[in-house]
């Protein structure tokens, strides 16, 4: 079963938390295939985070409320799975990285995961040097969880992840808390995981320039539903009023080509990232 | 005016998280504090309002020294929205959340009604005004942490990452919001990583590394020198990034912004072509 091509597929799944009266995600579809890298953003509250609990079985299992459609990750069931066995398919680092780290050292936090999976010390000694020096978190490792800064937490949160090698990350707007530099270097680690390991990689965030070298393909959500799901580069160029109008924060570069494209400065495809504009505009220069 | 002169802080763990700080808030200024994870802005927030109390050196807000003066009597005049939303919200509703403080400070039930109300709708928030915090997503958490602190108008207001979970819409929102308040004379620092945000804000930056103020500047200075960017951990925003490839064309070195960098290519667009743009 995991040998699949597909490590998620959503039927008309939906969510309504108990208590609320309208469901945070409804009639949502998607498959994702192993060894993808996708990013999921739309407008604060559309239901990402909801999406996410689905995924790693947060939701049905702590969560209250009634889910609808059906489910499937890495071939299993996520409401026939303990958490605890999802963990070895699917790692997610929470949004608010404090509600996620719980041991007494930082060391022992990222050491938690492996050694509930029964393996032989060395292993998890590897495992956790290796996400340690990743996360660029050897510093910290006697440090308490309170005693680190907001940046600090979540880069143990990741290592956390990591240790557990899954087949698939989720990472619920990890560059919040990241400084700029640090941003960057999680997410080009990642793309490296997803290109040594195969490790399948979903992103949600906001400022689509942090990963647009990156993912290849864009999920956007509004009110709880898929609006558009296809290549990041088509999806930028040809939808780009629909996703500034819901408040996607499309890159910088692409916001400048389509203004002046559409006041008729220049012509062509919206880029994507810093190179392909200047190398555009270069051009135009006449250089 | 706050200022910071030679101020030191140990945590009782014994790390060094401040090494001597000199830095000033005067009002009506605009300031974002930029830096790596750990350079000590959280830190450095946290004596703004006397929450921490420096271990040498000392903190002046309005010519007193907080050593001397109680969390609760600063809090009036130096609000601090802190970086983790949920450190903050405590109320069965928003509405409740938002209005504990000015309930606090003896104000009366028609003043505090229409502030609560201006505040919720200036954020985005209306609609959750009968809701608990705690069934609310990160980003309109965070919101919800925010108005619970602006909706009293400190003369001080200190923002610690306020832009997480944001969608750019409701950035823009903040924006304007902050636009207004230090154009009414408040004054407001912000500690953000989010380069550009500051692009598009354009306020004084205070750079901090490893405990020290490392630099200052206009962002359009500061987030366009390669050295300072180095310094600070950061990354350039997109604009210096371009600008910066496309200098051999004669262009400023400085530039941030979307809307300069737009007009500064539509001029020299015209002057290559010697012509008028067709309109599509
Ligand atoms: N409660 C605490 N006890 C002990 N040490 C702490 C505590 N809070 C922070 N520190 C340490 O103090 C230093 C500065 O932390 P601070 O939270 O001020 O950083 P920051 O600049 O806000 O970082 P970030 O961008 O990640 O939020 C760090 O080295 C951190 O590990
Ligand atoms: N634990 C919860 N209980 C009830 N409602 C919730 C809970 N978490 C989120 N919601 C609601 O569900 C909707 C989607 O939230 P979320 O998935 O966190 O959005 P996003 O991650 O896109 O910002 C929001 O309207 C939010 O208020
Ligand atoms: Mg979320
Ligand atoms: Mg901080």
């Amino acid at each position: 079963m995991s040998g699949s091509s597909e490590i998620i597929r959503a039927e008309r799944l939906g969510f309504k938390y108990a208590g609320t009266d309208k469901p945070a995600i409804q009639n949502v579809s998607l498959s994702i295939g192993r060894g993808e890298f996708v990013l999921l953003t739309g407008p604060s509250g559309c239901g990402k985070s909801t999406l996410c609990r689905c995924l790693n079985g947060l939701i049905p299992n702590f969560y209250q409320g009634e889910i609808s459609g059906d489910i499937m990750v890495d071939g299993l069931s996520t409401s026939k799975q303990l958490t605890s066995e999802l963990s070895r398919h699917i790692g997610y680092v929470f949004q608010n990285p404090e509600n996620q780290l719980f041991a007494l050292t930082v060391e022992k936090d990222i050491a938690f995961g492996p050694e509930n999976l029964g393996l032989s010390r060395a292993e998890i000694r590897s495992r956790v040097d290796s996400a340690m020096h990743v996360t660029n978190t050897v510093g910290l490792k006697d440090l308490a969880p309170y005693e680190l800064s907001g940046g600090q937490q979540q880069r143990v949160a990741l290592a956390g992840v990591l240790a557990m090698q899954p087949s698939m990350i989720v990472l619920d707007e990890p560059t919040s808390f990241l400084d700029p530099k640090t941003a960057e270097e999680i997410m080009s680690a990642a793309e490296q995981l997803r290109q040594d390991q195969g490790i399948t990689i979903l992103v949600v965030e906001h400022r689509l320039d942090l990963v647009a070298r990156y993912a290849k393909r864009i999920i956007v959500m509004n009110k709880g539903e898929v609006v558009a799901d296809g290549g990041l580069e088509e999806t930028l160029d040809t939808q780009f009023e629909m996703l500034t109008g819901l408040g996607v924060g499309v890159p910088r570069v692409s916001l400048l080509w389509a203004m002046l494209r559409r006041d008729g400065f220049v012509t062509g495809r919206v880029p994507t990232h810093v190179e392909e504009a200047a190398d555009s505009l270069s051009k135009r220069l006449g250089n | 005016m706050i200022t910071l002169e030679q101020v030191w802080f140990k945590y009782p763990s014994g790390s060094l998280a401040l090494q001597e700080v000199d830095f000033s808030v005067e009002s009506g200024s605009f300031i974002a504090i930029m830096g790596e994870n750990g350079a000590g802005k959280t830190t450095l927030a946290k004596h703004l309002n006397g929450l921490l109390k420096p271990s040498s050196g000392r903190v002046l807000v309005d010519g007193e020294d907080t050593r001397k003066k109680s969390v609760a009597q600063l809090a009036r005049k130096v609000g601090l929205v802190f970086q983790n939303p949920d450190h903050l919200l405590f109320s069965e509703s928003v509405r409740q959340e938002v209005a504990f403080a000015l309930k606090n400070f003896g104000y009366p039930a028609d003043v505090i009604e229409t502030q609560v109300k201006r505040t919720l709708e200036s954020l985005d928030l209306s609609e959750y005004a009968d809701t608990s915090p705690f069934l609310l997503s990160g980003g309109e958490r965070k919101r919800v942490a925010l108005a619970a602190v602006l909706a009293w108008e400190p003369d001080y207001l200190i923002l610690d990452e306020p832009t997480i979970g944001q969608d750019y819409q409701q950035k823009e929102r903040l924006r304007n919001f902050i636009l207004q308040l230090y154009s009414q004379g408040k004054a407001v620092v912000m500690i953000t990583h989010d380069v550009e945000f500051v692009a598009e804000c354009n306020p004084q930056v205070v750079l901090m590394s490893k405990g020290k103020v490392v630099g200052s500047g206009s962002a359009d200075r500061v987030l366009s020198s390669d050295q300072l960017v180095e310094k600070a951990s950061l990354v350039k925003p997109q604009m210096a990034k371009l600008f910066a490839r496309l200098k051999p064309q004669g262009f400023p070195g400085d530039v941030v912004d979307v809307h300069r960098a737009k007009m500064l290519l539509e001029a020299k667009l015209v002057e290559v072509k010697g012509s008028v743009p067709q309109s599509p």
